[in-house]
């Protein structure tokens, strides 16, 4: 019995020290990509190529769930307001729950989905094939080679996403209150722009995100450098990536949340 | 001083036995979880030859190579090379010695988002600043050197595993260094690639005075161009000397590997409890296969 | 390289196109193009009770909105609200004996200050006080009244 207790002591134990060094290995690495700044702002270039990969080729499903988004956001919000008869305030629960929370999260979370696990795998493949090696052979560091620009993209990707998300969400609510159920125009607008806040809402939905940008590029880097160099080592990683990305984005929404709007 | 003469002069270096070697190492152990894979080892790679290392698979070829470029730190003992020890120099002095150091991966490890032209580029452009009509004049010599000038614009995607070799081998000869590791570079080949891969690796080490180093088990093709061969097994130097020495070797487990015996020193079966016990004894009879039994099995 | 210049319209095309957006959140949605809070003129009003009135509440004048609350204090002295109105500098013109009663919009809708004029031909300058207010109807206080009175009116 003791000795049953003792094993699984040692294991919490064992779990908990292998925890702390992940968090260390990934604090470490994320310096290593910071150090990477500036060599980084020589070739533009290479962070152009990464908001292509992050920010371009995320655009189509963030477009499409924005405006979806936005839609039902329009439809629920109706059917709910003209209950008490407060349906010109339609305008202000779409944008308002768009612009403070919809807006970052969701698109932190089909990022991380998209981008995110595309990232992983990315770098865990490189990883495999010898690739990063092969850069520390020719005297080049992979982590401020290869990491530092796929950093930036994703973190600069993350609020212009949002943002767009948000605002074709706003319109597909326009789209459906306005054009659909009758709300009147002017006071979907008015209303709208009399409760949302620019410092308030706005300002504080782009810190989320840019918040959200760092937690996801920076994770999905980690895992795939960290990943085991196999495919299945691979896929484990690129699963953990959405993972803990969404857990974390959830989790730090909650965070963010509170001090921002808590008062 | 010496050194740089017996470098550029490679026909020289024969006739000077005491001539420092490029890379030594001096009893280097390495283990990894707590299972050693390098147990002591002592190597003298001279400068301008070719010299091969050989042992079956999984007794820490790459790793050696891996210690020698500085991408692993030994548990103990000393590399040196060029008189410089690897794993006391800092970041930048290990990068400024690699830079000299060239390394061909089993994979190619070329990188996938880029063409060929554009990977033998890489290394040019990361540590050069030459215009861009001189770089382009290099790279078109460098893949002709290894005849792929008419693939530049191809993709490594759209490349056999033997031209992908030969492309790496363009990128790792880009910066002129002044030595190159060949990490298993026949594995998988099919025969003409595998005799190109053969000549290449010969012509570029006579020509431009270079200093390689080959880790492979394929024995014929690594016997036709090695200088010097050593033979790990288990973590340690089994036996060393040149191809015609090693030829004449008797010991039993040198002759399984050069003749690639199925049954020797090196048993066919994996360590296990005798078949009769595994059949029909108890389910206990699995679990008597020991620890014991496992490291005996690896030590021979 | 094509493949790079591509790449390149593409992303600036992408930047574009997000910064267009935060533009238009901002403009459209957010009150960024009606803020004026630091400019404008402060006068001040005392209330017995301001319900659920918050910073940044319109205030309005015939319905139409002329600056925001920009603080609320609790006077001691008083026991009363101190509210700090913002008006915008365009509406230099309210009498100085205005009333100042604090409506609600609709009947579950936020609290606003209604600015009614009164008559005097000197206007409220900045720092001024409005002497004339009217508390919140709170919502309980009504019902218990309109009860009191059915209950009343049963007995009579």
């Amino acid at each position: 019995m003791i000795r049953y207790l003792g094993d699984q002591l040692a294991r919490l134990g064992h779990t908990g020290l292998r925890a702390i060094a992940h968090i260390g290995r990934a604090h470490l690495l994320l310096i290593g990509i910071l150090g990477g700044t500036p060599s980084m702002l020589v070739r533009p270039r290479l962070l152009i190529l990464q908001l292509y990969n992050a920010g371009v080729l995320s655009l189509l499903i963030i477009l499409v769930s924005g405006l979806f988004v936005g839609m039902v956001l329009g439809l629920q919000g109706h059917y709910v307001l003209s209950q008490f008869g407060a349906s010109e305030s339609l305008g202000v629960m779409v944008s308002a729950s768009l612009v403070r929370e919809l807006g970052p999260v969701v698109t932190a979370l089909l990022v991380a989905g998209r981008a995110g696990s595309a990232l992983t795998a990315e770098i865990g493949l490189m990883k495999a094939t010898e690739q990063l090696s092969g850069l520390e052979m020719m005297a080049v560091d992979p982590v401020k080679r290869i990491l530092t620009p796929r950093f930036y993209g994703g973190l600069l990707s993350m609020p212009l996403l949002a943002a767009l998300f948000s605002a074709v969400g706003v319109l597909g609510g326009y789209f459906v209150g306005v054009g659909l159920l009758g709300v009147d125009a002017g006071a979907f607008w008015s209303q709208m722009q009399a409760k949302i806040d620019f410092e308030e809402d706005l300002v504080n939905g782009v810190i989320k995100s840019l918040v959200f940008g760092v937690v996801v590029t920076w994770i999905a880097l980690y895992q795939g450098y960290d990943a085991t160099p196999t495919s299945a080592g691979v896929s484990r990683a690129t699963t953990r990536t959405v993972v803990h990305s969404a857990l974390a984005v959830l989790g730090l929404d909650f965070v963010l949340t509170a001090l921002m709007f808590g008062d | 001083m010496t050194s740089a003469k017996t470098s550029a002069t490679p026909t020289s270096a024969d006739t000077r036995a005491d001539a420092p070697p490029l890379v030594e190492i001096r009893g280097l152990s390495y283990s990894r979880n707590g299972r050693p894979i390098l147990d002591g080892v002592d190597l003298r790679i001279p400068r301008g030859k070719v010299t091969a290392i050989m042992g079956p698979s999984g007794t820490g070829k790459t790793t050696l190579l891996k210690l020698i470029s500085g991408q692993l730190e030994p548990d103990a003992g000393t590399v040196l090379v060029d008189g410089q020890d690897v794993n006391r120099l800092g970041r930048k002095e290990l990068y400024r010695l690699r830079t000299r150091m060239g390394m061909l991966f089993q994979s190619g490890a070329l990188l996938t988002d880029l063409d060929v032209f554009e990977n033998v580029a890489f290394p040019l452009r990361e540590h050069t600043r030459l215009p861009e009509p001189l770089l382009r004049k290099l790279v078109l010599m460098k893949l002709e050197a290894v005849g792929l000038r008419g693939a530049a614009r191809l993709m490594p995607s759209q490349l056999s595993g033997g031209m992908a070799r030969r492309v790496a081998l363009a990128r790792a000869v880009a910066l002129d260094p002044m030595m190159i590791m060949y990490d298993e570079p026949f594995t998988g080949q099919d025969p003409i690639s595998m005799g190109v891969l053969v000549a290449l690796i010969r012509q570029l080490n006579d020509a431009s005075g270079l200093t390689s180093i080959v880790v492979s088990h394929d024995v014929d093709e690594t016997a036709s161009i090695a200088d010097y061969i050593y033979i790990i097994a288990n973590g340690k130097v089994m036996c060393q000397g040149a191809p015609g020495a090693i030829a004449a070797e008797t010991s039993a487990w040198v002759r399984q590997f050069m003749d690639g015996l199925p049954d020797g020193p090196v048993h066919f079966h994996y360590p296990a409890a005798p078949l009769e016990q595994d059949l029909f004894g108890d389910a206990a009879g699995v679990a008597a296969i020991t620890a014991a039994d496992v490291a005996d099995g690896e030590a021979r | 390289m094509a493949k790079m210049r591509t790449v390149e319209i593409l992303v600036g095309a992408f930047m574009a196109a997000g910064f267009v957006a935060l533009f238009f959140l901002a403009m459209m949605v957010s009150n960024l193009s009606a803020a004026s809070y630091s400019n404008g003129y402060a006068v001040t009003a005392r209330f017995d009770n301001i319900g659920s009135l918050k910073v940044r509440s319109p205030v309005s004048m015939a319905g139409v909105r002329v600056g925001r609350v920009e603080s609320i204090h609790y006077d001691q002295d008083t026991y009363q609200a101190l509210v700090t109105l913002r008006i915008e500098p365009a509406y230099d013109r309210i009498p100085l004996d205005t009333f100042a009663n604090i409506y609600t919009s609709g009947l579950l809708g936020e609290q606003y200050i209604g600015l009614d004029p009164g008559g005097d031909p000197d206007f409220l300058r900045d720092g001024d006080q409005i002497e004339h207010t009217q508390s919140a109807l709170v919502l309980e206080q009504m019902i218990g009244r309109f009860l009191f009175s059915k209950a009343e009116e049963g007995s009579e």
